[in-house]
């Protein structure tokens, strides 16, 4: 190989290791910036939205919803916010979603990130099945949980008795008096934020936690013996059950509580 | 006056239609115009005509996705005018951020900041890069990657839904055009300008050079934000190429007329395509 053959050579290479450079600088950096933007389970979004992780790759981030709803409490997520950019969501202390029953938001989407044909019930629009999140109450702060007259959140909220009521429960500390404890029901709790938007302490007692992290679940493992056909979900179940012999439980059970010095051993050697 | 008018008749128009978009865009989130919604990565025209960035969709799809038909028929929608009119028509016509990197050119050459010896020259390729990355990085993290940071659809968004501290991007950007690179970001990194070059190759509108008029003065190449396209000015009669973004700052500043817009036969085609 002639010698200005190899330097045009080694000038490429010197080129295109600068241009890697570059490039795992920018990937580095746009990548921080992606994993900032990725779903976040605390964000409160408009009604009939997909699980969040869907909901963020889905969303084209085009506004409609916003431009849609009728009473502006919708934004779209700019850089600033903790948000995935350009997504919709709704604070529901400043503004509460109203509940519109022709649904404006969910029926502008185009990429059915906000999901229609889940708010559809017996062929009819339904917002009561939106599930935007669930209203949780600190039962420190809640006036009524104090003993003070108050209902504000039962009174704003458009499905009470159902989403949310109010529970009687005598005072002991004046014995004279009732507490009125605000209580909500999950199975109706639409997450719309107009108990949030209400409530009169100086940070909301009330709150809508995202059901992606409100959202209990019971598991399989436990078995509700006064609801029907619960109890047959095991029966098939094999009850063989194998267990390992450890150190503590090579004695019968009987044996092993007498034994407290062997107990107290043991804590000490583990 | 007039002249000055003639002169930056493409330049004006240009303003004149970004400006109106911006503001229509505005009007239909803010007094609920229904004249067109949404924003560049997804529209509706009249409530009806639906519009959604290839890119976009692209990303989403490599992100998984589904994509609806109604984003699908956008898509058709766009992909068929630009194949009708050159995909980055929408650079010079539509997109916000040129505004940004025209200004910062025109200042560039105004403070002399051209000099060829101290300038730092990135590839014009490295935008096709950044399609391939975006596209990686969005299967990886599951989100459309570019869109999450696309100065476009900050400006966009930031325009008709309030900026957030998205603003300070766009002055980079700027800084970055009028400091570093002329034209570094429309003309080097944009992925969406890559992407509307690949797709809008073979449109059949074209700004068109005619050599034979050509006196050599060379002010073409002083304006045109993609230098490279214009190669064969001068020596040759061809359409100009799929990154021209079809700004028409060569026809104003030609003092001999030699180029203008025009429908390209397949025969041009070929030609074009050949050398
Ligand atoms: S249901 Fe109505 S108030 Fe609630 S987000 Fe949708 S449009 Fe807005
Ligand atoms: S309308 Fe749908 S795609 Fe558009 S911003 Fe709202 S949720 Fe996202
Ligand atoms: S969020 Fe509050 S106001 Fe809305 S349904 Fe639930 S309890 Fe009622
Ligand atoms: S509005 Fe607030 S303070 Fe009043 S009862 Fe409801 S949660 Fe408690
Ligand atoms: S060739 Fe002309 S119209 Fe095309 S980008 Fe260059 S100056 Fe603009």
């Amino acid at each position: 190989m002639d010698i200005p053959n190899s330097k045009e050579r080694r000038d490429f290479l010197q080129k295109m290791m600068q241009g890697v450079g570059y490039g795992a600088l920018g990937i580095i950096a746009w990548s921080s910036y992606l994993s900032q933007s990725q779903a976040r389970n605390l964000t409160l979004r408009p009604p009939g939205a997909l699980f969040e992780k869907d909901f963020v790759r889905t969303c084209i981030r085009c506004g409609m919803c916003v431009e849609a709803c009728p009473f502006d409490i919708l934004k779209l997520a700019t850089i600033s916010d903790q948000i995935s950019i350009g997504t919709p969501y709704f604070t529901p202390r400043t503004e509460a979603c109203r509940l519109c029953p022709d649904i404006p938001c969910a029926s502008s989407c185009p990429t059915q990130a906000l999901d229609l044909t889940s708010l559809i019930k017996e062929n009819k629009l339904s917002i009561k099945s939106a599930r935007m999140g669930l209203a949780t109450i600190n039962t420190q702060t809640c006036l009524a949980y104090l003993g003070l007259q108050c209902t504000m959140c039962v009174r704003a909220c458009p499905y009470p008795d159902e989403a949310i009521f109010l529970h009687n429960e005598r005072n002991t500390r004046t014995d004279m008096h009732a507490f009125l404890k605000p209580v909500v029901n999950p199975d109706f709790c639409t997450g719309c934020g107009m108990c949030e938007h209400a409530c009169p302490t100086t940070v909301a007692s009330i709150t809508i936690l995202p059901l992606a992290i409100s959202k209990g679940d019971i598991g399989s493992h436990y078995v509700v013996g006064w609801k029907e056909g619960d109890e047959s979900r095991i029966e098939d179940d094999s009850t063989d059950v194998t267990l390992e012999k450890t150190k503590r439980n090579e004695k019968s059970v009987i044996d092993n509580l007498d034994d407290v010095e062997g107990i107290l051993k043991g804590l000490y050697d583990e | 006056m007039n002249n000055f008018l003639y002169k930056h008749r493409f330049l004006l128009s240009r303003r004149i239609v970004q400006i109106a978009l911006l503001t229509i865009y505005f009007g239909g989130n803010m007094y609920g115009w229904t004249l067109l919604q949404g924003n560049l990565s997804s529209a509706l025209i009249f409530g009806f005509i639906p519009l959604s960035d290839p890119f976009a969709t692209l990303q989403m799809f490599f992100a998984g996705a589904a994509i609806t038909t109604d984003i699908l028929l956008g898509v058709l929608v766009v992909l068929f005018v630009y194949s009708v009119i050159g995909g980055r028509f929408f650079c010079s016509w539509v997109c916000p951020v040129n505004i940004i990197t025209e200004t910062a050119a025109w200042l560039r050459r105004k403070l002399n900041l051209t000099d060829k010896k101290k300038r730092v020259t990135f590839s014009r390729n490295i935008r096709y890069w950044v399609i391939v990355i975006s596209l990686g990085l969005s299967f990886f993290f599951s989100l459309a990657a570019f869109e999450m940071i696309s100065p476009i659809g900050i400006a966009f968004r930031g325009v008709v839904f309030g900026f957030g501290m998205g603003w300070l991007f766009l002055v980079a950007i700027f800084l970055f055009d009028l400091f570093s690179q002329s034209y570094g970001w429309c003309g080097h990194i944009c992925p969406l300008g890559g992407f509307n070059t690949l797709i809008g190759r073979y449109s059949i509108v074209k700004v068109v050079h005619d050599s034979d008029k050509c006196v050599h003065a060379l002010e073409c190449f002083k304006v045109c934000p993609e230098v490279e396209i214009l190669a064969k000015v001068g020596r040759e009669s061809v359409p100009i190429g799929g990154a021209c973004i079809k700004c028409g700052r060569c026809i104003e500043v030609c003092p001999s007329d030699a180029f203008e817009v025009s429908i390209v036969s397949m025969a041009g085609m070929a030609s074009m395509a050949k050398g």
